[in-house]
């Protein structure tokens, strides 16, 4: 394995690149996912058959609570990244485990609100609205679930393996993948709940 | 009991039950077969668990062979029933079965596969790699399409096929319609490999674009080169929208949703809209790689540099942009505005431009060439007229008003097949018997291959073209039959012979490899077709390592300039070599995979949740594997290299 020292730990060697790289094209596939679930959201908006409508079941205080726990927790993954290139590993992990704990309260109040939904009868059987809502929500909530367990086990690995090329690589690529879930959770928040609170 | 009852076949006939036989008696046999042989721990070790893309590419081709006859069966059973007027051999269901599966084992299972396969095998060779760049996660793509095609062919019999036509459209598709489990199948077979071709996708694009040779620019590389890349890129923004369509799919089947129905705000036309546009994209994801393979095959055979070169490029490119801006052309007839009907059939019809740029560049290619006609290359210049007849009768589609006349017509039918088979299948045949030689190390025989082709062109042309006619007449596809007075008896009957001739082909060439393997010699060289790419300059079967040195490239046409021009491709000494370590995980992942859909289809959630997360578990034990490979040593790859006759350096 040839370490190219001139880069930084993540980019240091070839199969590095390739994973970084290889990444970025499966974000350009998710980016379609997303775009296909967006599609069909704007398609089945203002299809609610005889169920609820968006402004009918859209509370601000959750979302808002949601919004602020996962943009603070793509800071504070960049903030890891950043302590990962200067050889901080302890800050590194402490930043890491935050992002990884606002993920978790992420989730638990995603879980609340999904709850709600329930209650107010705003089901995946009540409309075409209702289950397009709650696929996208789902899909990008399956992938907050995802991204915390694959998290665990790399901050397990770092703090076993310390700051190795590969666990530098990982936690790079993790990151990315990070960054992403926040991106498209910008796109939910003013593309499904703002747009559907006004 | 009551357990088993779902897993019975809604719609039995006496060809199920021999089928299940059939199944159960090859089955029976192959396990007996390897354990005589005692080839399980062979079969487990060099091929099961290997990480090298050149095998993962030989399973990939072999499975799209199998497939092949598959559907192959599928289509000749179709053309038997339609043959005569109010035949009886199949009914109405069966029918519906048969063309489904028909259609869904064709495109997904034999032409991605076969393309995939050939990709596999070629593409690190022409770009001067020894692998691809995930080869681990290549096994898991194989494993996982492997596991998807089961899936997709037990329906038949456990639990009835899909009965709504390949393109699955709602309500028809809808638990109303298709009451059985085998529209399930469907989604769960299409979803499971579809995440195998998008992992393909990734892998083929980070390999070209990261791991090419010295010197190889990306306008040096071989068009075939170029044409996987753009598929490669088209299959990655492709393949996640019909993830989403099936997953709305199974959800309105298995969990009471409206996506796709006609109540509670449901629009059936969402799946035909999700459906294409990922499906025509889909169509240029079979062709592309198809068009790279005959501009390999025509410039080798002419002895001409591929005209047209950066054209070549730019017509792929622009093909690739206009794919994703035509899916409407598939349903003119649904009810959209006259605006809309007329940029979607412009849109399709400047396709004909880029493609038109293509043919005649190949022509050009040939004008003032050398050309020999090897089995090959007769294959490609067969492609050239038929190809046009086809993209003509396309043209002809894309004028929507007129499309009023033929939409669903077996006129259709014709002109699909009319691209898809001289186009694609053509293409993978070439393909095969061109690269064979690097594949096995013999070449196969040429004048059984060229009385296959014979069978095979004359075939498809018996076959399709009588469709052309009864088609304008007005014969609906999909039916499963006719009543006498429309005429349509003897052109179906002609459309019959020419399946048989083509099936015919197909045996010639299946005998064409026994004979070859026992008759062909074995001292063919490194470069038998006196060819012009990077993968003939290493040898005949390939190392496992594939290039002892990493070769330096100069030029487009790599291989021909070193010979012509005396280039020296192998500068370096040969130094260890750093190799991917066989994993039996990609082919555990997709045995679970193969339970998950497998419960899912049938609703038995206890295997749903248990083999979800078992796949969750291995991810998760992969994430902390430590396996950096492993280095073969100079001494080892002398020793290989001498075998062959001494290093290419």
């Amino acid at each position: 394995m040839k370490i190219d020292s001139t880069q930084p730990l993540e980019y240091s060697t070839e199969q590095n690149r390739l994973n970084i790289l290889g990444f970025w094209i499966f974000l350009g596939a998710e980016i379609m996912l997303f775009a296909t679930l967006f599609t069909s959201y704007f398609v089945y908006e203002n299809r609610t058959g005889s169920g609820p409508g968006g402004a009918d079941i859209f509370e601000i205080t959750p979302v808002l609570i949601e919004t602020i726990l996962l943009l603070t927790s793509s800071f504070t993954i960049g903030l890891a990244i950043h302590a990962m290139r200067i050889q901080r590993t302890k800050a590194m992990l402490g930043f890491f485990a935050i992002t990884l704990v606002l993920g978790a309260a992420f989730l638990g109040v995603e879980i609340y609100e999904f709850i709600h939904y329930y209650h107010v009868g705003a089901t995946l059987q009540t409309s075409a609205f209702t289950g397009i809502l709650l696929t996208t929500l789902g899909t990008h909530g399956a992938h907050v679930m995802f991204g915390l367990f694959w998290g665990i086990f790399i901050f397990i690995q770092i703090k076993k393996q310390g700051l190795t090329p590969q666990t530098a690589n990982k936690s790079f690529i993790f990151s990315l993948y990070w960054h992403f879930l926040d991106v498209m959770w910008i796109f939910i928040f003013s593309f499904i709940y703002l747009k559907g609170m006004m | 009991m009551e357990f088993f009852e779902r897993f019975a076949i809604p719609h039995p006939s006496p060809m199920i039950y021999a089928s299940m036989v059939a199944i159960g008696l090859v089955t029976i046999a192959i396990i007996v077969g390897i354990s005589y042989f005692k080839k399980w721990g062979y079969l487990w070790n060099e091929w099961l668990t290997t990480t090298d893309h050149k095998r993962i590419g030989i399973m990939y081709i072999i499975s799209a062979l199998l497939m092949l006859f598959r559907g192959g069966a599928d289509a000749v059973m179709m053309r038997l029933q339609t043959a005569v007027p109010e035949n009886t051999f199949l009914d109405a269901q069966h029918y519906n079965e048969v063309f489904t599966t028909h259609g869904v084992v064709m495109i997904f299972f034999m032409a991605m596969a076969f393309i995939i396969g050939l990709m596999n095998y070629i593409i690190p060779l022409q770009i001067g790699a020894r692998d691809v760049a995930f080869p681990r996660l290549n096994a898991l793509s194989f494993w996982l399409y492997f596991a998807g095609a089961m899936l997709f062919n037990i329906s038949f019999v456990i639990g009835g096929s899909p009965d709504a036509g390949w393109t699955n459209y709602y309500p028809l598709a809808s638990t109303d319609f298709s009451t059985s489990v085998g529209v399930n199948y469907y989604n769960w077979a299409l979803q499971i490999s579809g995440i195998g071709t998008l992992m393909s996708g990734i892998n083929f694009i980070t390999t070209i674009i990261k791991m090419r040779a010295p010197g190889m620019t990306l306008m040096k590389m071989p068009m075939f080169v170029w044409s996987a890349l753009i598929t490669n890129i088209i299959i990655v923004f492709a393949f996640p929208v019909l993830t989403i369509a099936l997953l709305m799919g199974t959800f309105d089947r298995q969990f009471g949703t409206f996506f796709f129905a006609s109540e509670n705000g449901g629009m059936d036309m969402m799946w035909a809209n999700l459906f294409w546009i990922w499906g025509h994209p889909e169509v240029y994801i079979l062709i592309l790689p198809a068009f790279g393979i005959y501009s390999q095959i025509i410039a080798t055979f002419s002895e001409r540099n591929l005209y047209g070169y950066t054209s070549m490029v730019v017509s792929m490119v622009a093909i690739s942009l206009l794919s994703f801006l035509v899916w409407v052309h598939h349903f003119f007839t649904m009810g959209h505005d006259a605006m809309t009907n007329s940029i979607f059939s412009i849109t399709t019809m400047a396709i004909a431009v880029p493609t038109g740029i293509k043919i005649f560049n190949w022509l050009l290619t040939m004008w003032k060439g050398k050309i020999r006609f090897t089995t090959p290359m007769l294959y490609s210049i067969a492609f050239i007229p038929l190809f046009t007849i086809g993209g003509v009768t396309g043209v002809m589609l894309a004028i929507a008003s007129a499309d009023y006349q033929y939409h669903n017509t077996m006129f259709l039918v014709a002109h699909f097949h009319n691209v898809i088979i001289p186009g694609v299948v053509f293409a993978m045949i070439a393909g095969l018997i061109y690269w064979w030689p690097k594949m096995f190390g013999f070449m196969l025989n040429e004048k059984i291959g060229k009385w296959a082709f014979w069978f095979i062109v004359v075939g498809f042309c018996f076959s399709f073209f009588p469709m052309y006619i009864t088609g304008l007449d007005g014969q609906a596809r999909r039916m499963y039959t006719y009543s006498e007075a429309t005429g349509f008896g003897p052109l179906s009957m002609l459309s019959f012979f020419g399946a048989s001739l083509l099936a015919a082909g197909f045996a010639i060439i299946v005998y064409n490899i026994y004979y070859s393997f026992r008759n062909a010699p074995r001292n063919i060289g490194d470069d038998p077709w006196n060819a012009r790419s990077l993968e003939w300059a290493t040898h005949n079967p390939v190392p496992e390592y594939n290039f002892a040195v990493t070769p330096e490239v100069v030029s487009s046409e790599a291989l021909w300039d070193a010979k012509k021009r005396g280039h020296n491709l192998f500068k370096d000494k040969i130094e260890k070599i750093h190799m991917p370590n066989n994993t039996g995980w990609p082919i555990i992942m997709a045995g679970l995979f193969f339970v998950f859909g497998f419960s899912f289809v049938f609703f038995i959630w206890a295997g749903v949740i248990l083999s979800g997360l078992a796949i969750l578990g291995c991810m998760a034990y992969r994430s902390f594997e430590k396996d950096d490979g492993r280095y073969i040593s100079v001494e080892e790859i002398k020793e290989t290299e001498d075998k062959f006759g001494g290093a290419n350096e």
